[in-house]
């Protein structure tokens, strides 16, 4: 029997889980000021269950254009982990990380070039890493992430791939969500998206 | 022109002429219009997982192209369609994320559109078009008046099939 019921969560289960948000997301916020050499806030984490047909909401709309990374979790834990960030925090992540001249212009839709989305994706490789060796060390399991894969576009097409793996499970998607950003110039959201089973095993290792 | 009906993800609408359906941002899901060309009644499903047969949790009818699709078909003769005379025109189903993987869950989208194609089949329903595959995410609209299937995506010019 399932200790996560998607349609009856606990408070203490949620608690526990926007702990794992904590502890993850700030390790992977640290991570990233460290990397970029800026100064980054997150806000307390968020334990999500949305149903499908409000899937996008805490962001935006389905159609708004994003960019997302995408990274498999395998191990003793299985899942995903996503990052997702709207197109101007994305250009700026990236001058700052090719230390270019951080400046906003106007075209803030303008496409990547491959050398920025290599960029994007080695942003989302170290800073997943560092989310999940928090979590690693926190729940003492072990946990691979796959090659980050990148994709620019439709909210609502994006979120449905883990949407997709919850729906075998139900009608709703549970993730553990944290927002990140600096100052005006970036906002983006980490997500760590288990299987149902995954997170019964996050439950167990932590003591509940 | 009528109103647009909103479809969300698994879910199900139908509607008469002349008013138009649309569901937004389909990534590895299937939207499933169908179309009555007489009465105009049209109809159209945003499928999320191939097969009902193989999950538990399956009540939800419209998550599933095989009963969503046989939902469908029956709200839509409910409203005057008939079954006979049915055509349909389908998209979606691509892969958002280039993986090397072996997670079959990340493939779904191209499952979700032969799950489609094979149901429509044993319905002896005519597949007028299809814009399925690849990497990139639709928006759709299927507007009764003309039968129009209008697909929108970021970055690529409006296509009407």
């Amino acid at each position: 029997m399932s200790k996560i019921d998607l349609e009856k969560l606990e408070d203490s289960q949620f608690d526990v889980l926007k702990e794992i948000g904590n502890i993850g997301a700030g390790n992977a916020t640290t991570a990233l000021a460290t990397m970029l050499n800026i100064k980054v806030d997150m806000s307390v984490p968020n334990v999500a269950l949305l149903p499908f047909d409000n899937i996008s909401s805490f962001i935006g709309s389905e159609e708004q254009t994003v960019v997302g990374i995408l990274l498999e979790i395998q191990g003793d834990i299985d899942g995903m982990m996503m990052f997702l960030f709207d197109m101007k925090s994305a250009h700026h992540l990236v001058n700052s990380l090719m230390m270019r001249d951080v400046h906003q212009d106007e075209n803030g839709m303008a496409d990547f070039s491959e050398m920025e989305m290599s960029a994007l994706n080695e942003i989302g490789n170290i800073v997943s890493g560092s989310y999940l060796s928090a979590l690693s060390g926190l729940t003492g399991m072990k946990m691979v992430s796959s090659v980050p894969a990148l994709s620019i576009d439709m909210l609502g097409a994006l979120l449905s791939v883990p949407a997709i793996e919850f729906g075998k499970y139900g009608d709703k998607l549970l993730m553990i969500q944290s927002e990140f950003g600096e100052d005006d110039f970036v906002t983006g959201y980490f997500l760590l998206i288990p299987e149902l089973e995954s997170y019964d095993k996050i439950l167990t290792s932590l003591g509940m | 022109m009528g109103n647009m009906i909103k479809v969300g993800m698994a879910d199900l609408k139908v509607c008469k002429c002349p008013d138009a359906l649309t569901t937004l941002g389909l990534g590895s899901c299937v939207g499933v219009a169908l179309y009555d060309p007489v009465t105009k009644i049209s109809g159209l499903l945003h499928c999320m997982l191939p097969d009902s047969t193989q999950i538990r949790n399956n009540s939800n009818l419209a998550k599933f192209a095989d009963t969503g699709i046989d939902e469908l078909i029956r709200q839509m003769a409910a409203l005057g369609a008939n079954k006979n005379r049915l055509v349909a025109k389908i998209a979606g189903g691509a892969q958002m994320f280039a993986m090397t993987t072996t997670n079959d869950s990340l493939r779904v989208g191209e499952r979700n559109a032969e799950a489609a194609k094979k149901k429509l089949k044993e319905y002896n329903i005519r597949l007028l078009a299809e814009d399925c595959g690849l990497n990139y995410g639709r928006t759709v609209e299927f507007y009764s008046e003309t039968g129009d299937y209008v697909i929108k995506s970021v970055g690529k010019p409006v296509k009407t099939i």
